[in-house]
């Protein structure tokens, strides 16, 4: 799949922002005054920003209201319902936490708990696409969460949760490496399904339907972004989970945060540009290609 | 609503021969044509005339090559376009109710004023069924000629989806196939009709027929047959011959 710039920006930066208002909802942080400005902004301007970064990606976002409208379908629409549910219901918390340094608990748990629900909608609009083995898989939702909760609590300055939730998004991420190569094998569609022509021999494609490239080939079939795969997977293991987790055995202080948290990021880039270019569409077959 | 129907009360759809087809491309450009001149956003090309043109289509022509162990290779020609799937993943996972299915005949279509063409349908789609127009930016897909169909205004004859229309091999086929007395029914039955990717549980409402088994001749030697002329004519062939080196 083709990784686009401005789905890798916002999967990683809204997922950190709702990751955040989580913890913050929770009230495991309980910021007042000018603290907890300062947090739920940077939680709501990352969940804003990326919302804003994914409405890009649209062909028409002039209609993108529509989108609130098919919840009972779309994980797409599920994840816009969710979002803007999170944003409002948590605004009394912050505001109250901010300006009135009376944290209001009920708006925060409801809010987190729709925090958490929108990191899940994300995960499963990948996780549902059936044509596209490497995510049709449980292992897709652990590494949003994870990577979501954690560069929450990296966020919200929790060195010993974040520790450990590092730890957990190294082992979702290796688990979701190692069955994900496995996953197109285990589908089942090769060229002899996709024609129907595999009892008959080995089919491969002599013609392709045209020349040139076309929207399919370009959206689905990006095989140029796999080329660093292996260097890029040790980069999002090591700055993305191994390299802040070891950064937080250090004595706290925010010079260790910044850096772990600048490595997180760097590092959950590499990881979605691989979640995107290694994921074999299985429309592929039809063209010679995985 | 993006959520499917529990069932449709017709099922109309194609019925492709990948016995009979040729390969020739002609209802890839009778699709463009009719699309592109009728219902919705034409269907457009970038960089026509230069070096890397591109189109958005409905219907698309592969041709594969099937090798075999007991038997010479066999190419075959694979028009693809929607399947109009019962179970359309595209349609469910669609955010703005563009897309959906219709409860009468079963025809996925998109309504294009509603498309936000963000693309998951695309992705959705195991059969890449689906093209997002690089001018109009909304998603494109085959319609089944709705417009053609039902169109009273057009000869009877005329009232099938033009890719059927043109096919000037007559390999692809138009009907009801919840229906089992239809024509496109029987020849299913009659041809052992399949659906493409049933592992990925879509149900496919078009289905293919697979190429007819190949005659194997009992061939004679046909080295025999190819022997060259005897040398050495006798007789006033062989004077001649003889004759005519000489000059």
């Amino acid at each position: 799949m083709h990784p686009a710039p401005s789905l890798i920006l916002f999967t990683v930066l809204s997922g950190m922002g709702f990751g955040l208002l989580v913890w913050l909802g929770l009230g495991l942080r309980a910021p007042t005054g000018l603290a907890a400005f300062i947090l739920f902004g940077v939680g709501y301007a990352l969940a804003g920003a990326g919302l804003i970064a994914a409405a890009f990606h649209l062909g028409h976002p002039e209609r993108a209201l529509k989108a609130f409208t098919q919840w009972r379908s779309s994980w797409l629409s599920r994840e816009a319902v969710l979002s803007a549910a999170t944003l409002a219901v948590m605004a009394p918390h912050a505001a109250s936490s901010a300006f009135a340094a009376t944290p209001l608990p009920v708006f925060g748990w409801l809010g987190a708990a729709l925090a958490l629900a929108t990191i899940f909608a994300t995960a499963m609009i990948y996780a549902q696409i059936r044509a596209v083995p490497r995510w049709h898989h449980w292992s897709t939702p652990p590494v949003f969460l994870l990577a979501a909760l954690a560069g929450g609590a990296l966020l919200a300055a929790q060195v010993t949760l974040a520790l450990v939730l590092m730890l957990g998004l190294g082992a979702a991420m290796v688990a979701h490496w190692v069955a994900g190569d496995q996953r197109f094998a285990a589908a089942g569609s090769t060229s002899g399904t996709a024609t129907g022509l595999g009892a008959l021999g080995q089919v491969r494609l002599l013609e392709p339907p045209h020349s040139g490239r076309n929207y399919l080939l370009r959206e689905m079939v990006h095989v140029v972004g796999r080329k660093h795969a292996h260097k890029l997977r040790l980069i999002a293991l090591g700055a993305g989970a191994l390299g802040p987790a070891a950064l937080l055995l250090l004595p706290a202080s925010y010079m260790a945060i910044g850096l772990a948290l600048l490595f997180h990021v760097t590092g959950l880039m590499a990881q979605r540009w691989l979640f995107f270019a290694e994921a074999e569409h299985v429309v592929g077959l039809y063209y010679g290609k995985r | 609503m993006t959520t499917l129907p529990a069932r449709t009360t017709r099922k109309l759809g194609l019925v492709i021969d990948l016995d009979t087809c040729v390969g020739c491309h002609a209802c890839v450009i009778s699709c463009k044509g009719w699309n592109t001149e009728n219902y919705g956003a034409p269907l457009s090309d970038t960089d026509a005339y230069g070096d890397s043109p591109e189109g958005t289509f409905l219907n698309r022509v592969h041709s594969f090559e099937v090798t075999r162990d007991d038997a010479p290779p066999m190419v075959v020609h694979f028009p693809k376009s929607c399947l109009h799937c019962d179970d359309a993943p595209c349609v469910t996972v669609c955010p703005t109710g563009a897309s959906y299915k219709r409860v009468e005949d079963g025809i996925v279509l998109v309504n294009e004023t509603d498309c936000i063409g963000c693309g998951l349908c695309a992705w959705a789609c195991p059969y890449g069924a689906r093209e997002m127009d690089g001018a109009e930016k909304v998603m494109k897909k085959c319609t089944l000629c709705v417009d053609r169909i039902y169109n009273e205004n057009l000869a009877a004859e005329d009232r099938e989806p033009v890719c059927v229309r043109t096919c000037p091999a007559g390999a692809r086929h138009f009907g009801d196939l919840a229906d089992p007395r239809s024509a496109v029914s029987q020849l299913v039955a009659a041809r052992g009709g399949m659906d493409l990717m049933p592992e990925q549980g879509t149900r496919p409402v078009n289905k293919y027929l697979p190429p007819r088994a190949r005659d194997a001749l009992d061939i004679p030697d046909l080295v025999n047959l190819c022997e060259p002329a005897p040398q050495g004519a006798t007789g006033f062939l062989g004077w001649l011959d003889r004759a005519l080196e000489r000059l």
